[in-house]
C-alpha cells in the first residue's frame, strides 16, 4: 500500500460526467433512437400463478404496423443440464423468467412480447394476443409456501440440502445449515437468553431510472445492444446464454444509469428485445413503464427470522442460534445464505448454528439489493441484541464492544477476519456528540452495526497517453456512484497529472478487457486496482522513453508528481522531462505510449458500519419522523470522499424507507396493488434529516490505495437502528417491518 | 498440511470430520487431492464454490497458493448489489 503523500487521491474534484447530468444532456437508457426503430411492448400476465394452456398472436400480428410478434416458442429451449448453472445463477430459470414458458409465476410475468412502428400500435397488438390460462392458486407469504397442502410451483423442485428436507415436490428449494460448537452447551452457561421472531416484507430497490433497452440483430447474426445495466459484459453473457448465442456474437453498450442498487445485475428486456429485433429485421428499443418496474423486475426477499442469543451477565455471547426463510420469488435464489452468513459475523462467538431456506413464492424472482440479504438478518441480530443490552443494563455499544470481532477472530459463517475498522466504528459512536444529544418528548435513539463481505473479482483497465499529455482511462464499469472520477483519482496519482486533465471512459464490451459487472462494492476496489497497474505500465514507458532521450539507464529515471526526473549523478545533465513533453515526442521514441492491466482482485477486506438514528413519534397519526442520523463507516481509505460519504448517505436513506413505509401490497389474487412511487412509499428528501457521516479509514493492506468496499454495508444498520429508536420513543419493540404509522397506532393502542 | 475446514452440510462426505488435514501447495493439488480421498464431495467442488484461504474469500480459486498451516472454507458464491 502506498505510503506517499497523496496529491489527488482523497480530494473532492467534480465528477466528470457531472456537467451533462445536470444538464440533461447525459444519455441514459431511454435516449437512443436509431433510424427504422420500432416500439417494443411485452404482454404480462394478469395471473399470479397460471398455466398457459394456449397463446394466439394471430390478430396482433395481422394489425398494421406491427413487425413481429413473439412468445416463448421463438426463444431457444431454456439451458439445462451442465454449463446452465454458474455459481448463484440457473440461466434455465433466467430464461423462463425472461420469457414464461409452461406457467405464469407471478403478476407481471412476461408473456409474449410485440414490436411495432408506435407504441400506441404495439399496446393495441398487446390486447389482441389471446391466452387461455388455467388460473392456480397463489403462494404470496412463506407460510402458505410452508404449508403441507401448499400449491406447488415447480412440480419438478426437490428440496436440496441438509436432512430433514420435504419430501416429494415442495416450494423448499434447499435447506442449508452451517454453524460451529454446541449451542446447547453455549445456551446453558449463559445468564440471559433472547429468543425473537422478526419479518420483512417484499421491497424493492426503487432505482429512479425503469430499464431500457434497444437491440439490433445485424445480418451475420450478431447483436448489438444499447441498455441501462450494472453490467455490459454480464448482458453479453446471460443473453448468449438465454439465447443460445456465442457471447462474442453480442456486442453490449451500457448507458449512463438511474440507479441499479443490484436491481440491473440481470437480464429482462435485453433478450426479448434482441429476439424482436431478429425477428422484425429492425432496431427494437423497450422502455419498461414504472408499474412494469414494479411488478417484473427484481425487488428482495421478504423474510421471517427466528435470532436467539445468550449472553453472560457481563455481555458476553455464549451462543446464538437462527434460522432463516427468505422469499425467493418464482425461481429459486434468494439471499438467504447471504443473510446467513453475515447475520452473527460482527460478533464474536464459540457457539453457533444458522438454519436457512430457500423458499419459492409467486412473487417476481428477486433480485440483488445492496448486500442482499444482510439487512434483514441484522435486523433481526440487532434487535436481540439491543434488548440484551436493555435487559442487562448495558450501554448498547458497550454491549458490542464487549462481543465485536477483531482481527483474526472467526466469523460465524467459518473463516478468520483480517484487518477491519469495526471497534473503530463503533469507538466513534460512542465518541460522536450525537451519541450523547439530549432528546425531547416521543424522541428515541437506536444504534445498530452492520457488515458486509465487499467482493474483488475481475476488472480491466487501459490507461491511454494522449499526445497532449492527458490521459484517458478506459473500463469496463458502469459508473453507477462516482467510480469514474475515483478511477481518474488513481490514475492522477499514479501519473502525477491533474484529474481533470484525465477523461474516465466506460467502454462498451469490444474497446476493453472482460470486467465483472458494478456490483458489490468491487468498482473502485477491483477496478480501480486495474486502473492503477495501468497507470503504472504507463509510468514505467514515461520512465524508459526519458531514459532515451537522455541515454541513460531507466534506473537512472525516476519519477515525480508528472516528470521524469534523471537520477544518480544525471541530475545536473538533465531538465525533467514532463509527462506532456514526453508524450509529445512518442512518435519519436517508439510510438503511442498505453498501459493496460486485467486481474481477478484479491482481498477487498471486510465492511462494517455503526449507525445512530433519532426518530420523533406521533402519537396521534403513528408517524415516525427520523430527526438526526448518523452513520459511520470504515471504508479503507476514501478516494473520493464525497462519493463514500454519498454512499453512506444513500444506503441509511435506502435502510430508513424499509424500516418505515416501503412493502409490496399484494391482494389475495396476487395484484400487486401499490406498483407506482405515489403507493410505494419511498423516502423522499422533504422526509430526511441531512444524514451525517463518519469516514473511519482502516486501511485494506490488499489495495495499493487502501481502499474496501463502501457501497453496500450502510443499507445494513438502518434497519435495525430505526426500529430501536421507535422503541425507545415508544416503548413498543417493533419486530415487523415496514413501522408505518398504522402498525405504530394499533401498537400504540395494545 | 492445509486445513480444511467443512461446514455441517458436508462432513458427512469426509467422514463425519469438521477438519480434514490436506498435503497440497495450491488450491488445484487440494482440489484434487480431496476428490481422490473423498469422492463424496465431487458434487459440491463441481459447483465451483467459493473458498476462504485464511480468511481472504475467492470466488473462483485455482492456482492460489496455500501455506504448510493454511484454514481453507469452502463457501456458497454469494451475489452482491
Amino acid at each position: 500500500m502506498s505510503e506517499k503523500k497523496l496529491k489527488y487521491v482523497g480530494t473532492r474534484p467534480i465528477r466528470h460526467d457531472g456537467v451533462d447530468k445536470v444538464l440533461g444532456k447525459a444519455n441514459f437508457g431511454a435516449d437512443l433512437n436509431l433510424p427504422g426503430m420500432l416500439h417494443g411492448k411485452i404482454l404480462r400476465s394478469p395471473h399470479a400463478h397460471a398455466k398457459i394452456i394456449s397463446i394466439n398472436t394471430a390478430k396482433a400480428e395481422a394489425l398494421d404496423g406491427v413487425l413481429a410478434v413473439i412468445t416463448g416458442d421463438d426463444f431457444p429451449p431454456p439451458p439445462s443440464g451442465k454449463g446452465s448453472v454458474e455459481g448463484p445463477q440457473d440461466f434455465g430459470d433466467m430464461a423462463r423468467n425472461v420469457m414464461a414458458r409452461e406457467k405464469a409465476l407471478y403478476t407481471g410475468h412476461a408473456i409474449a412480447a410485440v414490436a411495432a412502428t408506435t407504441t400506441r400500435i404495439a399496446e393495441i397488438a398487446l390486447k389482441a394476443i389471446e391466452v387461455e390460462y388455467e388460473v392456480l392458486e397463489p403462494v404470496m407469504t412463506l407460510e402458505r409456501a410452508l404449508a403441507p397442502d401448499a400449491p406447488i410451483l415447480h412440480e419438478e423442485m426437490r428440496a436440496k440440502g441438509e436432512e430433514p428436507l420435504p419430501e416429494g415436490p415442495t416450494n423448499v428449494a434447499t435447506r442449508t445449515v452451517m454453524g460451529f460448537g454446541d449451542v446447547d452447551e453455549g445456551f446453558s452457561s449463559a445468564d440471559v437468553v433472547v429468543e425473537r421472531e422478526f419479518t420483512t416484507e417484499t421491497v424493492h430497490q426503487g432505482y429512479i431510472e425503469p430499464h431500457a433497452v434497444v437491440a439490433r440483430s445485424i445480418s451475420d447474426g450478431r447483436a448489438e445492444v444499447y441498455c441501462c445495466t450494472q453490467g455490459q459484459f454480464m448482458v453479453r453473457k446471460y443473453c448468449s446464454k438465454v439465447l443460445d448465442m456465442d457471447p462474442t456474437q453480442i456486442k453490449v453498450t451500457a448507458s449512463e444509469i438511474g440507479g441499479g442498487f443490484g436491481g440491473k445485475t440481470v437480464v429482462y428486456a435485453e433478450p426479448v428485445s434482441i429476439v424482436l429485433a431478429r425477428k422484425s429485421g429492425r432496431p427494437v428499443k423497450i422502455v419498461m413503464s414504472r408499474e412494469e418496474v414494479f411488478i417484473a423486475t427484481g425487488p428482495t426477499s421478504g423474510s421471517h427470522i427466528r435470532v436467539k442469543i445468550g449472553v453472560k451477565n457481563d455481555g458476553t455471547i455464549t451462543a446464538a442460534d437462527a434460522t432463516l426463510n427468505y422469499e425467493a420469488g418464482a425461481f429459486k435464489g434468494s439471499p438467504v445464505m447471504a443473510g446467513m452468513m453475515t447475520i452473527f459475523s460482527p460478533y464474536r462467538m464459540d457457539h453457533v448454528r444458522i438454519e436457512g431456506f430457500d423458499v419459492v413464492v409467486n412473487k417476481p424472482k428477486v433480485a440483488a439489493y445492496r448486500a442482499p440479504g444482510a439487512p434483514m438478518a441484522a435486523f433481526a441480530t440487532e434487535g436481540v441484541m439491543d434488548e440484551l443490552a436493555s435487559q442487562l443494563g448495558m450501554d448498547p455499544v458497550d454491549l458490542r464492544l464487549v462481543n465485536a470481532v477483531k482481527e483474526g477472530d472467526t466469523a460465524a459463517y467459518g473463516p478468520k477476519f483480517k484487518v477491519h475498522g469495526f471497534i473503530d466504528t463503533l469507538q466513534a459512536v460512542k465518541n460522536h456528540p450525537h451519541y450523547k444529544a439530549p432528546l425531547g418528548p416521543n424522541q428515541g435513539r437506536g444504534i445498530a452495526c452492520g457488515f458486509w463481505f465487499n467482493a474483488g473479482m475481475q476488472s480491466s483497465a487501459n490507461v491511454i497517453l494522449n499526445e497532449d499529455g492527458n490521459a484517458t482511462v478506459v473500463t469496463g464499469n458502469p459508473d453507477i456512484g462516482g467510480s469514474r472520477t475515483s478511477m481518474a483519482l488513481m490514475a492522477a496519482e499514479e501519473l502525477g497529472i491533474p484529474v481533470d486533465k484525465i477523461r474516465p471512459v466506460v467502454a462498451d464490451t469490444e474497446s476493453v478487457g472482460y470486467s465483472d459487472l458494478t456490483g458489490g462494492s468491487r468498482v473502485t476496489f477491483a477496478t480501480g486496482m486495474a486502473v492503477v497497474e495501468a497507470a503504472k505500465d504507463v509510468v514505467r514507458q514515461l520512465r524508459e522513453r526519458a531514459a532515451q532521450t537522455w541515454d541513460v539507464s531507466v534506473d537512472d529515471v525516476e519519477w515525480r508528481d508528472g516528470h521524469a526526473v534523471a537520477m544518480n549523478g544525471h541530475a545536473d545533465d538533465h531538465e525533467p522531462l514532463s509527462v506532456a513533453a514526453l508524450a509529445g515526442s512518442a512518435a519519436k521514441t517508439g510510438g503511442p505510449i498505453s498501459g493496460r492491466a486485467s486481474l481477478n482482485a484479491r482481498g477487498p477486506g471486510p465492511g462494517f458500519a455503526t449507525h445512530i438514528c433519532d426518530v420523533e413519534v406521533d402519537k396521534e397519526t403513528g408517524r415516525v419522523s427520523v430527526l438526526r442520523y448518523t452513520a459511520v463507516q470504515d471504508v479503507g481509505r476514501a478516494i473520493h470522499p464525497s462519493y463514500v460519504e454519498g454512499q453512506m448517505q444513500g444506503g441509511a436513506v435506502q435502510g430508513i424507507g424499509w424500516a418505515l413505509n416501503e412493502a409490496y401490497m399484494y391482494d389475495e389474487k396476487g395484484k400487486l396493488q401499490n406498483p407506482s412511487f405515489l403507493d410505494y412509499r419511498m423516502p423522499v428528501a422533504s422526509d430526511m434529516p441531512m444524514i451525517d457521516t463518519v469516514i473511519v479509514e482502516v486501511p485494506n493492506p490488499t489495495h495499493p490505495y487502501g481502499v474496501r468496499g463502501v457501497g453496500e454495508t450502510p443499507i445494513v444498520p438502518p434497519l435495525p437502528a430505526v426500529a430501536h429508536a421507535v422503541n425507545q420513543a415508544t416503548g413498543v419493540r417493533f419486530r415487523s417491518l415496514p413501522i408505518s404509522p398504522p402498525r405504530v397506532l394499533a401498537a400504540l393502542d395494545d | 498440511m492445509a486445513i480444511v475446514v467443512l461446514p455441517p452440510a458436508l462432513r458427512a462426505a469426509v467422514e463425519g470430520s469438521e477438519r480434514v488435514q490436506v498435503k497440497a501447495e495450491n488450491i488445484r493439488e487440494l482440489m484434487s487431492t480431496l476428490r481422490e480421498r473423498f469422492p463424496l464431495l465431487e458434487e459440491t467442488l463441481d459447483a465451483g464454490p467459493a473458498v476462504s484461504i485464511d480468511g481472504e474469500i475467492i470466488a473462483d480459486p485455482f492456482l492460489e497458493k496455500l501455506e504448510p498451516d493454511s484454514e481453507v472454507h469452502f463457501l456458497p458464491q454469494i451475489g452482491g448489489g
